[in-house]
């Protein structure tokens, strides 16, 4: 069967399964006793590893029905849900989330799970899984026992291994050392593997064939056979290759089957998924509970799943008729005829209303980003050997699917930030009066024409004497400048490239790279960062981005001839001063403003505008722009007025021009740049 | 360049500067647009003009003759952008006319006599001798590059 077709869907789906596993998960975490949960990963484990099988991937099938067991034995009481339990649960959807992702990157899926498998299989018989590391991962130390199997036979080895007895051959394990000094070690199991060839058949070999082809093993290794011939003749021959110095030959004992009739079912069953190219095998297997059935009735709300792309090209589409009802606004001005304006307006009125529903539809609650988050405080928060308690508020917040693409990692980073940096260890927290379980808020919310996100700790907070100190002597900031800095100027320091106050530089967060990533990133979307926080209280990083990177609101200047579109959200308001109110503070002219001394950014010198005859009349039109706090008077020479703007990018030949973040195409169909604010202010 | 040596013809345009005739492979070529307005871009290299709105799309635009240190400010009727696609990049070409788009023989095509002499040497890909027409095969990569 051809399955390239399904294969985005199935990268869709098996990611959404997979996430509400991990989201089921850590509610289970909180209530142990609910079985419905049990239920809910089951069914999602259940319909993964359907899809996966019907698509050939055999190894993710396979670990989600280990999964799946284990999920079965707590539904039906057989063992309890313990926190080591969860563990290797979590293990196993990690296991699979990058599978799946390495299948989305093109890669087969494959992936060695060994280990997991073992767990899973352990805790399904109720055994303990505590010695088992040491067993899977370090097979060598127990060569010498020759009773140890060092095999481990999945369901179709095993039943094959059964079958092959059925019909009279023997089944035997034989492990093989080569000698310490062996060069040729590749050569030998080749060798080996032909003469094995010749007198039966290999079911398994451990490490796998490829491994023992690329010499990425030890001296020894194992292989399930079934055979024949007896036992000695199979080590005398085995003897004879060269370089081989320990033939053990066993027979397989094949584990005992608590419920053979239920693994024969499950047989058939995966044989069936298979072979049947629907998503759920459950018709093959009818003692199956009814679960699996209501997978796909659960997605019952009215919605239909569209490729990203047409969205993309939908918007495009409406962008080219933003730019064309530009045009027309400005001929209909021209012409002043009238029906020619009113149908115009009504015109521009209909696509402001479908401006509104494409942005709309763009728009993605924060939670496809915020989601994988408490997983990975869960994780990380016992790697660092804390106590923390994330809260998530606002995961509903919608914003532009730009936005979302890009903000995940700078989110990640922080949150890592917060968890390392931010929280104290337990000890520590009794110590300093605090509750011992650490709390991280993570919130959402609009807000004008903005989205906030806010990551607030109740940890140590930041130490601003120390961060002064480091940045010093880091050579940040010079000792004078540090004198004048605010409390918040001092905290955004730890933004700046280079920096990292961490003592022990530690796997979690940074080695100081990585905060002025976070800010860089924020910036090029159109957002800011800032950072407030009190020493041994706790910080909140805030984050403020714009709602949609695609069509923004900006005033049109002139400067000679040329047109420049300066956003309207870092715009406080617009001004005509006299040329006389100009001040010299140093060589920066200045005015005052307010009450407030605002620097000027003549755009003129800034982008070299060839100036013809310029006549002064004595005032100057000014654009006063901020920045977080700082303001700035960007000099023009005319305004020309407010419009909704289409950004467009320079493209990927002029990168990194200064002061101008794009460019936009006004009604006239000529291209006019946007002043990048930001850059203009230091 | 490595489509030039895979087939038996390439398909390219031709276009004239100054008093020589250059050629760009078709393959890489989007498009020939007639001049437009262009926005000029501030703090850029001096062959970089500007950009221009091609049908919606926002394209930087390079000066060749300032590209190649051959300096004279005639726009005339002729005078053209060839849009062209390059690694990701498009990029339009200001070219004083594009005359013709021929085949030219694999083996028509020499690598660029040592003695040319003249500012764009290092642009050049190869020349072809087609008749008693000299053409001049540009390399867009070393057109484009400084930039990165």
């Amino acid at each position: 069967m051809d399955t390239n077709q399904y294969l985005e869907v199935f990268i869709d789906e098996s990611n959404e399964h997979l996430q509400s596993c991990s989201e089921s998960l850590l509610v289970l975490e909180q209530n142990p006793d609910n079985i419905e949960i049990v239920n809910d990963i089951f069914r999602n484990a259940h319909t993964l590893k359907g899809m996966s099988a019907t698509m050939g991937f055999e190894d993710i099938a396979d670990l989600t029905h280990k999964m799946e067991n284990v999920l079965d034995a707590i539904r039906n009481h057989k063992i309890q849900v313990t926190a080591e339990l969860l563990d290797v649960v979590f293990e196993s959807v990690d296991h699979l989330e990058e599978m799946v992702s390495d299948i989305s990157n093109g890669g087969d899926g494959k992936k060695d799970v060994t280990q997991t498998v073992e767990k899973l299989k352990r805790l399904e018989s109720g055994e303990s899984i505590e010695n088992i590391e040491t067993v899977v991962a370090a097979p060598s130390e127990t060569v010498t026992e020759v009773a140890e199997s060092k095999l481990i036979f999945d369901d179709f080895e095993q039943t094959v291994l059964e079958q092959s007895m059925e019909q009279g051959f023997s089944a035997y394990e034989i492990n093989i050392s080569l000698r310490e000094d062996c060069l040729l070690k590749a050569a030998r199991v080749y060798m080996v593997f032909e003469i094995l060839e010749k007198l039966g058949e290999v079911i398994k070999s451990t490490p796998t064939v490829e491994k023992l082809e690329e010499e990425k093993f030890d001296t020894d290794f194992s292989v399930a056979f079934v055979t024949k011939e007896n036992q000695d003749d199979l080590k005398q021959k085995l003897m004879k290759v060269s370089e081989v110095d320990v033939v053990n030959v066993q027979p397989v004992q094949l584990k005992k089957m608590e419920m053979p009739s239920d693994i024969e079912e499950k047989k058939v069953e995966e044989v069936a998924a298979v072979e049947t190219p629907k998503p759920t095998p459950t018709k093959a297997t009818p003692t199956k509970t009814e679960a699996p059935k209501t997978v796909k009735n659960n997605n019952s709300s009215k919605t239909i799943r569209v490729n990203i792309e047409r969205l993309d090209i939908l918007m495009n589409l409406f962008e080219e008729l933003v730019i064309d009802r530009g045009r027309l606004q400005s001929i209909s001005m021209e012409l002043n005829h009238n029906e020619l304006n009113d149908t115009v307006e009504r015109m521009t009125r209909v696509s402001g209303d479908l401006q509104n529903i494409i942005l709309n539809m763009r728009m993605v609650p924060v939670e496809t980003v915020f989601n994988r988050f408490p997983k990975m405080v869960r994780q990380l928060s016992r790697d660092l050997k804390k106590k923390i308690n994330l809260e998530i508020i606002g995961a509903e917040t919608e914003l532009d699917r730009t936005v979302i693409d890009e903000i995940g990692d700078p989110l990640v980073h922080l949150i890592r930030n917060a968890l390392d940096h931010g929280i104290e260890s337990p000890e520590e927290r009794l110590a300093a009066g605090k509750p011992e379980t650490g709390s991280v808020e993570l919130r959402a919310y609009h807000s004008g024409n903005h989205v906030f996100i806010e990551i607030e700790d109740d940890g140590a907070g930041i130490d601003r004497e120390r961060v002064l100190q480091k940045a010093i002597s880091k050579g940040v900031v010079t000792e004078e400048a540090s004198h004048s800095m605010t409390d918040n100027q001092i905290n955004e320091l730890i933004l700046a490239s280079g920096f990292s106050t961490a003592e022990v530089i530690s796997d979690v967060s940074g080695r100081g790279v990585g905060l002025d990533v976070v800010k860089s990133t924020i910036e090029s979307l159109g957002g800011s960062i800032s950072i407030e926080s009190e020493h041994g209280k706790g910080s909140l990083f805030s984050i403020q981005l714009p709602l949609t990177l695609s069509i923004i609101s900006v005033m049109l200047v002139e400067i000679e001839k040329e047109v420049y579109a300066v956003p309207l959200s870092s715009i406080i308001e617009t001004s005509i001063i006299k040329r006389s109110d100009i001040l010299n503070a140093h060589n920066q002219k200045v005015i005052d403003f307010r009450g407030k001394v605002v620097p000027l950014v003549f755009l003129d010198e800034i982008f070299e505008v060839p100036r013809e005859d310029y006549e002064d009349d004595g005032f100057l039109s000014v654009v006063l722009v901020r920045k977080g706090d700082r303001i700035a008077g960007l000099v023009v020479d005319s305004f020309i007025g407010q419009q909704e703007i289409v950004l467009k990018s320079l493209g990927n030949y002029l990168t990194n021009v200064f002061a101008i973040s794009g460019a936009t195409i006004l009604g006239n169909g000529q291209v006019a740049l946007i002043v990048d604010c930001n850059a203009l202010i230091k | 360049m490595t489509e030039l040596l895979d087939t038996e013809v390439v398909k390219v345009i031709v276009f004239q500067l100054g008093d020589k005739e250059y050629a760009i492979p078709v393959s890489q070529v989007q498009g020939i647009e007639k001049t437009v307005f262009i926005t000029r871009v501030p703090s850029t290299v001096h062959y970089v003009k500007g950009v221009i709105n091609l049908r919606g799309v926002v394209t930087p635009i390079i000066d060749l003759r300032e590209r190649f240190g051959i300096h004279s400010d005639v726009q005339g009727e002729d005078t053209r952008i060839i849009i062209i696609s390059y690694a990701d990049m498009e990029v339009g070409l200001i070219v004083d006319a594009a005359n013709d788009v021929m085949d030219l023989p694999k083996n028509a095509i020499e690598p660029q006599p040592e003695v040319v002499g003249s500012l764009e040497e290092e642009f050049i890909a190869g020349v072809a001798k087609i008749d008693k027409r000299l053409l001049i095969l540009l390399n867009l990569e070393k057109v484009l590059n400084t930039l990165k």
